[in-house]
């Protein structure tokens, strides 16, 4: 619509000029006899300027509107397909990344929503209209625009796909040359201490100078793509011109044509090279867009676990009376060579704690990952066995329901900006405030006021509140699986021998089976069982 | 230099903004002044770019006056001259703008290289003392990226805007020739839009993304959290809610950026107006003096179309001044870095060195990272004989780094002296060239810096002309010759940057092999075991005093219970008491 517009008003304004022009030069007209014809220009200038105004601010609403799209679909990726356990294994975006694409990243979409795209609905639009009008006044010029337009896209096409990557990769070479440059300066004391910063300086401005000798021998052919199209644009006018002017001295043509086809045909040109100039806005965007899908679209391979093959979804079996059984999983650690855990077998029963012990980075906490579906195993599997024998797999569960049944305290609790109380009950949101306070009393948090604001990351309570935070969590949320990841770390021994209480009495009192994470000689002691889990390096795997 | 975009248009700390402009305008003035050894270069872009926009104003004119002057129907013989005009004007613009981007491109480069050497060799005289702050990475890559950055001042803003300039005059004084009137329109509409149009944009962009802000501030907020928690909130099954909340906070976001969408197009609205303007008065002014018979009825076609083209070249100004405010902060940023006194003062004539072998002489010596700060070392007389060794220690902030930045020269002391006591003579110090104290005294710095290269080039960088097998040798002598074996590459192994595949211990080892390739006959150690296990550190220091057998050491640490107190020839303890035999 809008690109119509202007499409129009270059039409009318081009036609306007060239009455005015050729009736005051001619006839001889004065500016009382041409009042409509100036008031109209006057319009229709006026009018070109706010086409181009609302096409920026209707593009900036539209990019506001994607970006929130592409944000919110981002962000639900990520929180439910569990990136940060594919960051942890090396994979996946580091949540920096993904906050700066959610926040700043997007913005570069700014620039192809508000100069790119519009620029290509008038690159596409403007020269038909300008060919179509011509072509009812003057049928050579028609023609050398008709002609010249469409080779401009083509040798941009042609120029510019073999060029830009070039010219990419010499960018790319300039980042790392800056990174020289960074070395240089932070290792100035060193260089100094040994006398050897004064030669530096030469070394840093020959480095600079070859750079700049590669650079600009790719850069005569990048540049080449828009000499090409200014070459293509200003050459063509002036054909136009030099064509009009001669049909105007044979008389073929009278000068208000004539004026009207000058004018007109750059306006033909005029899109296009402003579509060159903003290519590389669009680039930008582009990349920032394609950032974002490519972390919507990365198959979740290694995150959840797979669904089941023939799609159908089991019902999760009470496992107040079902065994879970570990047989011998063994993950991958990506980048490591190492298999940690390294075929780990367990069985949890109701009323059980089973204490997983083992040195750091055996795989206790992938292995709980695997327990809770947020990863899958590379070999071996959970089974839920129930009394009558019959047994399901994990990967055969909805994995919201499987969750529904679980209580997970991880090694760093989460904490929300909100009260202690709404921390509490994350997983219980219908809870009492008596049975949140009686889930804190249990962990010896009674002292804390369930109303005490909490600030990001749990600010306001110290590490130990926080982990006894994350473990009233878990004992509030009516699960019958209860995982612990080492939740007595550093606590002092009274808070300790009170948390192990609690963690004793929900496997008893409740019949909960309970898995706990632990080092320490009195985390050990509440265990019926103790398991040892090891890593492997690969090839002695 | 794309760097430069990531700085532009920042809206920067908080503070008088108008004050920080005008300094900002003067440290751009002081930072343009790296340009000049190139102003041949950066003339010759000028002047191709002035040529190319010339050529496209010159296109509009002449074909405007040609395609008038041909409707008056004379022999065609009398348009010869504006058809090759036109013609060679249509012909030679591309080419000269393709000139323009080379040579400005090619200046940018250069006045990149002058830039980057400026910078680099007055941070060499401030290093290390003067540019305490810098020490964490990210403070010392802003600057890096600064002075990257500002290479685009000339490329993004300088240029562009001579370039506009003076194609503007000219167009000006064509039409002042023809119809004056029209000249003044056109001044005040270019200057409109090269000035005012600019400031315009960018108070509106800082108000609007002023209002962003902070809906922006609690989104990023609310993704690290949902992030962090993810895995435990998915598990609790609050991941929706926690994604609702979200969304509400990016519906404010996405409004926020909504209603400052008005005000992004009032650029292009303002500068399309004004060409309006130009063209609308000029056209009046022109049909005045048509009729008035002040010029002939011609030259209103070249009155009326020229304003046209020369707002097109200076439409180009509006994002190019976007750039002004991120570099006026970048260049304040960088001249309040090179601006700093020297923390040494060079000897205008330094005396040449004693004869070895060498001692020191510390008496009342004092010292402070900040002449208005307290004293931050206090050291109690001690001297340094040849093969001494001497143990400092103090708890952190008594000084200990400030002591071995005098004894390089990094560090001026505030009172006393130190002296090197040389076979025949001895000398303060601070009479001897900084570069000769550093050959005598050789430091290896408790963070030592690993370059991005080889092995063998970093430790040869201690002396440039020693063969692999002295380079070996002095590995072998910091007891990595095994490790080095251990690599498929050895010695030419890269280590990463700063020095990532080494171990802690590692990177110290490298060092004290630099200095073993010196022949430095004393050698400070400060703080070498610091961010090492026990088990190493105590091998380590173990190692570190063997290798260095000979020579004098001054070992400086806050663990001296990891080597065996009869090593010491004296110990210092920064806390006040003097040295013990």
């Amino acid at each position: 619509m809008l690109g119509l517009a202007t499409a129009a008003l270059a039409v009318a304004q081009a036609w306007l000029l060239a009455t005015a022009i050729s009736s005051a030069f001619l006839g001889g007209a004065d500016a009382f006899a041409l009042r409509s014809t100036l008031v109209a220009l006057a319009a229709v200038l006026a009018a070109r300027a706010g086409v181009s105004w609302a096409q920026e601010s209707v593009a900036r609403r539209c990019s506001a509107a994607v970006k929130s799209s592409l944000r919110m679909r981002l962000l639900r990726h990520v929180a439910t397909q569990s990136p940060v356990l594919e960051s942890r294994q090396g994979g996946g975006p580091s949540s920096g990344e993904v906050v700066a694409l959610a926040t700043r990243g997007l913005d570069a979409l700014d620039a192809y929503f508000a100069r790119y795209l519009p620029q290509l609905v008038l690159a596409g639009l403007v020269p038909l209209v300008v060919v179509a009008c011509l072509a009812t006044t003057d049928l050579v010029a028609t023609l050398t625009v008709a002609l010249t337009v469409p080779l401009i896209p083509l040798f941009m096409i042609l120029i510019g796909s073999a060029t830009e990557r070039r010219r990419q990769r010499r960018w790319d070479a300039l980042a790392r040359l800056s990174g020289h440059f960074l070395d240089v300066v932070a290792g100035l004391p060193t260089l100094r201490v040994f006398g050897r910063s004064g030669a530096q300086l030469e070394r840093l401005e020959r480095v600079t100078d070859d750079y700049r000798r590669e650079s600009m021998a790719t850069l005569r052919v990048a540049f080449l793509s828009a000499f090409a199209l200014e070459l293509a644009a200003t050459l063509s006018v002036a054909l136009v011109a030099v064509g009009v002017a001669l049909r105007l001295v044979d008389g073929l043509m009278d000068l208000r044509t004539g004026l009207f086809v000058l004018i007109l045909a750059p306006e033909a040109y005029l899109p296009l090279r402003q579509l060159g100039a903003s290519f590389h806005s669009s680039e930008e965007g582009l990349a920032a867009a394609d950032q974002v899908f490519r972390i919507i679209e990365a198959p979740p391979a290694r995150g959840a676990a797979e669904a089941p093959i023939d799609g159908s979804v089991r019902p999760v079996p009470d496992l107040s009376t079902a065994e879970i059984r570990i047989e011998g999983v063994t993950v991958r650690q990506p980048g490591r060579a190492l298999y940690a855990p390294y075929r780990a077998s367990l069985v949890l029963r109701p009323g059980e704690v089973v204490a997983v012990a083992g040195p750091s980075g055996a795989g206790k906490s992938t292995l709980i990952d695997v327990i809770l579906g947020l990863r899958s195993a590379d070999s071996g599997r959970v089974v839920v066995v129930t009394p009558d024998g019959r047994s399901a797999a994990l990967s055969a569960f909805d994995r919201n329901a499987w969750h529904r049944r679980v209580g997970w305290v991880p090694q760093h609790p989460y904490c929300f900006p909100g009260t202690a109380a709404e921390n509490v009950k994350l997983a219980a949101p219908d809870a009492s405030d008596a049975a949140v306070r009686e889930a804190m009393a249990a962990v010896g948090l009674a002292d804390l006021d369930p109303a005490t604001r909490l600030w990001e990351g749990g600010s306001g309570l110290s590490s130990g509140q926080r982990r006894r935070l994350g473990v009233a969590r878990a004992l509030l949320k009516d699960g019958d699986l209860l995982i612990l990841d080492e939740p007595t770390a550093g606590l002092d021994a009274a808070s300790e021998t009170t948390v192990l209480a609690a963690i004793r009495a929900a496997a008893r009192g409740r019949d909960r089976a309970v898995l706990l994470v632990a080092h320490r000689a009195a985390a050990l002691a509440i265990a019926d069982r103790i398991v040892t889990i090891v890593a492997r390096p690969e090839e002695s795997a | 230099m794309r760097t430069g975009l990531d700085h532009a248009g920042g809206v920067g700390p908080g503070g008088d903004p108008t004050r920080g402009a005008m300094s900002g305008l003067r440290a751009l003035v002081r930072v343009a002044g790296f340009g000049r050894p190139v102003t041949g270069r950066l003339m010759l872009a000028v002047a191709a770019g002035v040529a190319a926009s010339g050529a496209a104003i010159g296109l509009t004119a002449t074909s405007a006056w040609l395609v008038s002057r041909a409707a008056e129907r004379p022999p065609v013989l009398y348009l010869m001259v504006a058809v090759t005009a036109v013609r060679a004007f249509g012909i030679s613009r591309g080419a000269l703008r393709y000139g323009e981007r080379l040579a400005s491109h090619d200046a940018a480069f250069r006045v990149l290289s002058r830039l980057r050497g400026g910078v680099y060799a007055r941070l060499e005289r401030l290093a290390p003392a003067g540019l305490a702050e810098f020490r964490s990475g990210d403070l010392l890559s802003r600057l890096v990226d600064d002075v990257d950055g500002l290479a685009d001042l000339w490329l993004r803003l300088l240029l562009p805007y001579l370039v506009a300039g003076i194609a503007a005059a000219g167009a000006v004084a064509l039409i002042w020739f023809l119809v004056p009137a029209a000249a003044l329109v056109l001044t005040a509409t270019l200057l409109f839009v090269a000035f005012l149009v600019p400031v315009f944009t960018s108070n509106l962009a800082n108000r609007g993304e002023r209002r962003i802000a902070g809906a922006r501030g609690e989104l990023a907020a609310a993704t690290l959290e949902i992030l962090t928690g993810a895995p435990e909130l998915l598990v609790a099954g609050a991941a929706e809610a926690r994604l609702e909340e979200m969304a509400a906070i990016d519906r404010r976001l996405a409004g926020a950026e909504a209603r400052t969408a008005a005000g992004s197009g009032l650029g292009s609205l303002l500068s399309g107006l004004a060409t309006g303007v130009a063209v609308w008065l000029g056209l009046l002014a022109g049909i005045a003096a048509v009729r008035a018979g002040s010029v002939g009825g011609v030259a209103l076609a070249v009155v009326v179309l020229t304003p046209i083209a020369v707002h097109e070249s200076v439409a180009g100004l509006v994002p190019a001044s976007q750039h002004l405010p991120g570099l006026a902060a970048m260049a304040r940023r960088l001249l309040d870095v090179v601006s700093r006194p020297d923390p040494v003062a060079e000897p205008a004539i330094p005396e040449p060195l004693p004869q070895g072998p060498y001692g020191l002489r510390c008496r009342g010596l004092q010292a402070r990272y900040r002449s208005d700060g307290p004293d931050a070392l206090v050291l109690p007389d001690v001297d340094v004989r040849p093969g001494d060794r001497l143990l400092v220690t103090g708890p952190s902030g008594s000084g200990k780094s400030t002591f071995a930045a005098v004894l390089v020269r990094f560090l001026e002391p505030s009172s006393g002296s130190v002296e090197l006591v040389g076979s025949d003579s001895s000398i303060d110090i601070r009479r001897l060239s900084g570069d000769d104290v550093r050959r005598v005294v050789c430091l290896c710095a408790q963070d030592p810096h690993i370059f991005d290269t080889s092995v063998a080039e970093n430790v040869r960088l201690a002396r440039p002309e020693a063969t692999n097998e002295e380079v070996r040798a002095a590995l072998a002598a910091a007891q990595l010759d095994g490790w080095i074996d251990s690599l498929p590459d050895g010695l030419s192994t890269l280590v990463g940057e700063r020095g990532a595949r080494l171990s802690g211990g590692q990177r110290q080892r490298l060092s004290l092999a630099r200095a073993l390739l010196t022949d430095a006959p004393i050698i400070v150690f400060d703080e070498p075991t610091e961010h090492l296990d026990e088990a190493t550190a105590s091998t380590l220091a173990a190692d570190l005093l063997a290798a260095t057998a000979g020579r004098a050491i001054v070992m400086i640490t806050h663990r001296p219970e990891l080597i065996d107190s009869a090593t010491w020839t004296a110990r210092v303890d920064l806390r006040g008491s003097g040295p013990e035999a």
